[in-house]
């Protein structure tokens, strides 16, 4: 364990402080192998971690069992989204209520309009975060099935998947969404 | 006894209309000689009434009042410390109330040991306290023309400086174990919105906090009570409030505030985005004199104003009255901190001219504030994060400062 850490540990130091001597680096496996074991914290149990484990990768690791069709998910838009996103999800204007609908060609332009279908380079973001955050006070209200279903009526209504639609997980990550590769890592971060 | 109370009262009366003559004739202010308020009015001490002005407002009203940004005044603080209560919100779904008794934080994910801690945990293992600042990536929205009317609370109120006490991210780390291949962490709020963000390893690893307390008691509500990340020099929102869980893993999970917002379409590149700009870039402005203030009288004062680098400290800022055709190297007042606001002071006469008054930081990379016109050609019309651009005040010969941005 301590020595697998201490791998973790040497990458850091190697990309973080570009340390370039064996000198350093042996002070620095020193530092590590000091570490302290404080022996406070609890381990979880499994069910209290897959409670809270709720993110979903861009590969789709996380997506839960279930499945939901466009059609289920107009039914559900229309009752729990469209007060705010408008029937077709086209309302707002980004702040703070996102418009989830059209934009597409307009990136390149001086006024690119953002949306799911323009912007959003991975669909199963899109469960995501419609998991985690909606509808707005009333988050993680929705069902898997839900989720899935109204993921799949917003990429319909941009146009991204065809009516009769159903998604689950493996359908979901493999989505490719228009923008998928619009974006970079910004050169010089950490 | 209220004969008494009458002749008392009577006396007071006497005593108050003495003093207002002594007050006329001596101009002071104060009690006195009669009592003032009593100890613990109130138990927690507040500003004078006095200063009621001094508050935070609004950026942009939305439809959503949980949704948005309120601007810290800094046309009206002194110093670097930015008082708890004026620190800028950013709120993506309201402020939760949490009860820290019943908070824990989870990490789990690519570690040899996932672990839990409650706040009694956390307080328990060795605390760190460091002061930096915090801005919003989306700070001065000063691409295009502002109004004259701008004040340095709507220009570049999202931003604010405290002292942070908390636990080495690193430490934490330690105790669960780092598996080999792990590069990023996610970290989850326990808002409204369950806010993530996906944090490089190597920051986690590097300087960031996990913090309960900011200038010496426990966080406030709106900053994160009772729990925060806290990524110094990294933009507002990777800095997680309301912490709750953290993930380890080998790829960021391109959560919907790290592709969706956050991010900005660079020019030339067809509309593609740069993602992951994390880095609050070095930055100045003058806080007096500033929009909306009226200098009363010619003569001696300071030109004050504030500079800061998410990159490390600053070392420079050089201050233009001549709308950037001299410049004069301000003095900076300690402590100069790295990744923290440092005050910069500039003694200054000012007989009535109309004046043009910028300011330039440097930090100690020897990155140099850009100049408005270079920041947008570099990044284009579409650029919305990250502006740090030099800033200009206009000060009339009424003593009327506007923005003139």
């Amino acid at each position: 364990m301590r020595l697998d850490n201490r791998a973790g540990r040497k990458h850091f130091f190697f990309e973080k402080k570009k340390q370039k001597t064996f000198g350093c680096l042996a002070a620095v496996l020193l530092t590590m192998a000091a570490a302290p074991q404080y022996g406070i914290g609890r381990v979880p149990t499994d069910a209290e971690i897959n409670a809270w484990n709720i993110d979903v990768s861009p590969d789709g690791a996380g997506l839960p069992p279930g499945r939901g069709s466009v059609e289920q998910g107009a039914h559900i838009f229309a009752a729990r989204c469209a007060a705010c996103h408008g029937a077709d999800g086209a309302a707002g204007n980004g702040a703070p209520i996102a418009k989830l609908v059209g934009g597409m060609g307009t990136l390149a332009s001086a006024k690119p309009v953002k949306t799911v279908g323009s912007y959003w380079p991975y669909a199963t973001t899109l469960y995501d975060y419609i998991h985690r955050a909606m509808p707005l006070g009333n988050a993680q209200s929705l069902a898997p099935d839900e989720v899935y279903a109204v993921t799949a009526y917003v990429l319909n209504l941009n146009g991204i998947v065809p009516a009769g639609t159903v998604l689950d997980a493996a359908s979901l990550a493999a989505v490719k969404m228009p923008n998928r590769h619009g974006f970079f890592p910004t050169p010089h971060e950490p | 006894m209220a004969s008494r109370r009458k002749i008392l009262s009577a006396g007071l009366g006497a005593a108050a209309a003495v003093m207002g003559g002594r007050r006329a004739v001596a101009g002071t202010a104060g009690t006195e000689g009669a009592l003032g308020a009593p100890l613990l009015s109130p138990p927690y001490g507040q500003p004078s009434p006095y200063e009621a002005s001094v508050v935070r407002k609004l950026w942009h009203p939305t439809s959503i009042p949980q949704i948005g940004v309120s601007l810290t005044p800094l046309q009206d603080l002194h110093g670097i410390i930015t008082p708890s209560g004026l620190h800028y919100e950013r709120h993506h779904a309201g402020v939760p109330s949490i009860d820290p008794d019943r908070h824990e934080l989870l990490i789990h994910g690519m570690v040899h040991r996932p672990l839990m801690f409650t706040m009694d945990d956390l307080l328990r293992l060795p605390s760190v306290s460091k002061i930096h600042f915090l801005e919003c990536s989306g700070n001065s929205q000063l691409w295009k023309a502002a109004p004259a009317t701008a004040t340095v609370q709507d220009t570049h109120g999202m931003l604010s400086c405290s002292e942070w006490t908390g636990v080495r991210l690193a430490d934490l780390l330690d105790q669960a174990g780092i598996a080999p291949g792990a590069h990023w962490v996610l970290a989850e709020g326990a808002d409204g919105a369950a806010m993530t963000r996906s944090i490089p390893l190597a920051k986690a690893l590097d300087d960031a906090l996990v913090a309960y307390a900011q200038n010496g008691e426990m966080l406030r509500p709106e900053q994160g009570f009772p729990l925060r990340l806290l990524l110094p020099g990294f933009e507002g929102n990777t800095n997680i409030k309301w912490l709750r869980r953290l993930k380890i893993g080998a790829a960021p999970w391109m959560t919907r505030e790290e592709t969706s917002k956050y991010t900005d379409i660079m020019p030339n590149t067809g509309g593609r985005a740069r993602q992951f700009a994390f880095i609050m870039e070095v930055k100045s402005v003058v806080t007096t004199p500033s929009g909306g203030q009226t200098l009363r009288g010619h003569g001696f004062r300071e030109i004050r104003g504030l500079a800061w680098s998410g990159r490390g400290a600053i070392k420079r800022v050089e201050v233009s009255v001549d709308g950037g055709a001299t410049w004069r190297d301000a003095a900076l007042q300690g402590p100069v901190l790295p990744i923290c606001l440092t005050r910069f002071r500039l003694p200054w006469h000012w007989e009535g001219a109309p004046a043009t008054i910028l300011s330039r930081a440097t930090d100690d990379h020897g990155n140099v504030q850009p100049t408005h016109d270079a920041l947008v050609a570099e990044r284009g019309p579409a650029a919305y994060y990250h502006y740090n651009a030099i800033h200009a005040w206009s000060l009339a010969e009424t003593g009327v400062v506007t923005n003139a941005a």
